[in-house]
């Protein structure tokens, strides 16, 4: 079904070359359950979701990502008011606790993903590196699920 | 004497209820009701805007009378909360299987400019396919946010580009076109579910 194009080839090689750098510095953090749904073309913004873990004894910060996908991609926070008025705004750093985790999950925290340079299609996949403040990173690869996905599960 | 007085009591006491019975009705239904200030949403019946589904047909509130019907506003660059409510309610659908062939279920947008006819269309051929999309002018979306008592908001990013903030609740209504009751979003589908029954079944009710 996937096909593989030069591009994704490209993003493949990046990910397997990088893989090993990535632990280097937050080498405590895990990521589990990534996820993201399949875009209509490229003009939407896409989002993507994914649990982060902190299992080592120190507080870790997320500061930034970053993808190949989109030249915009930003941690937003969807907030739902008393009116059930949603909303939406950039979320700035996000620190976890030792031994917590911080759920990247619909309605909630989210990958916002903007200016895509191409069309988010179910059952590709797409390296997402997470930033921190201690200076590592952490790319993880992200399944694309249908448009109409509720969780990691599909 | 004494009788007089016990009757005097009793004619100021009706006198005291009807007072407050027409202070009560003056306040709520009469014309010191206050105005656009209930949250409830009208009957379908009492709203009026006219929009085009996603397959260019025509439509209005009385589009939606004779059916039970769900209703709930968003827009397609919405990357979260709004796909989450589209699979939601597929997914609620779903669970009540032939019974969601008797619903209208309307997702009418509060983005118009960028959600033309063509692109609502293609974004509910993803969802189920019970789910009706509607756009339409600016003023007759803001015409039909006011008879739902939903609000919107455009909000510029710092992309240049803007998002909307919007009522994120479900609308429910009888197949009279009476509001029976809201799902809020992210509600448990235990509790969306019933919900949605007890508007199916009212419109048994009326029909007998």
């Amino acid at each position: 079904m996937t096909k593989l194009t030069i591009p994704m080839l490209a993003t493949l090689t990046t990910l397997a070359l990088t893989s090993g750098v990535a632990l280097a510095g937050s080498e405590d953090v895990v990521v589990d359950d990534a996820w993201a749904r399949a875009s209509i073309g490229v003009n939407r913004p896409g989002a993507a979701y994914m649990t982060i873990h902190n299992t080592g004894d120190e507080a870790v910060t997320l500061t930034g990502i970053s993808t190949p996908l989109a030249m915009m991609p930003e941690i937003h926070e969807s907030k739902t008011n008393a009116e059930g008025v949603s909303s939406m705004a950039p979320v700035g750093e996000i620190t976890i606790a030792p031994g917590e985790a911080a759920e990247l999950a619909p309605g909630g925290l989210h990958a916002m993903l903007m200016q895509l340079q191409q069309p988010m299609i179910e059952g590709d996949s797409f390296p997402l590196t997470l930033s921190f403040s201690d200076g590592g990173d952490v790319t993880v690869d992200v399944p694309i699920l249908g448009i109409a996905a509720r969780g990691p599960e599909g | 004497m004494r009788r007089r007085t016990a009757l005097g009591y009793g004619a100021a006491a009706l006198g005291a209820m009807g007072l407050t019975l027409f202070v009560g009705w003056w306040r709520v239904d009469g014309p010191g009701a206050p105005e656009a200030v209930a949250s409830l949403p009208l009957p379908l019946t009492e709203m009026d805007f006219r929009l085009t589904d996603h397959e260019g047909q025509p439509v209005g509130p009385e589009t939606l009378v004779g059916r039970p019907t769900m209703v709930f506003f968003g827009f397609t660059f919405c990357p979260d909360v709004c796909p989450t409510t589209l699979s939601d309610i597929s997914g609620w659908l779903d669970a009540l299987g032939e019974d969601a062939g008797q619903m209208n279920v309307v997702f009418i947008t509060v983005d118009p400019d960028r959600d033309t006819v063509e692109a609502m269309a293609e974004y509910v051929g993803y969802f189920h396919p019970a789910i009706r999309g509607w756009t339409g002018a600016q003023d007759q979306i803001a015409r039909a946010a006011e008879g739902f008592r939903a609000s919107y908001e455009l909000v510029p990013t710092d992309s240049g580009d803007y998002t909307m903030n919007h009522t994120a609740s479900v609308f429910l209504f009888d197949a009279a076109g009476g509001f029976v009751s809201m799902i809020d979003y992210h509600e448990p589908r235990e509790f969306a579910v019933p919900k949605i029954r007890r508007a199916l079944e009212e419109e048994t009710e009326g029909a007998t």
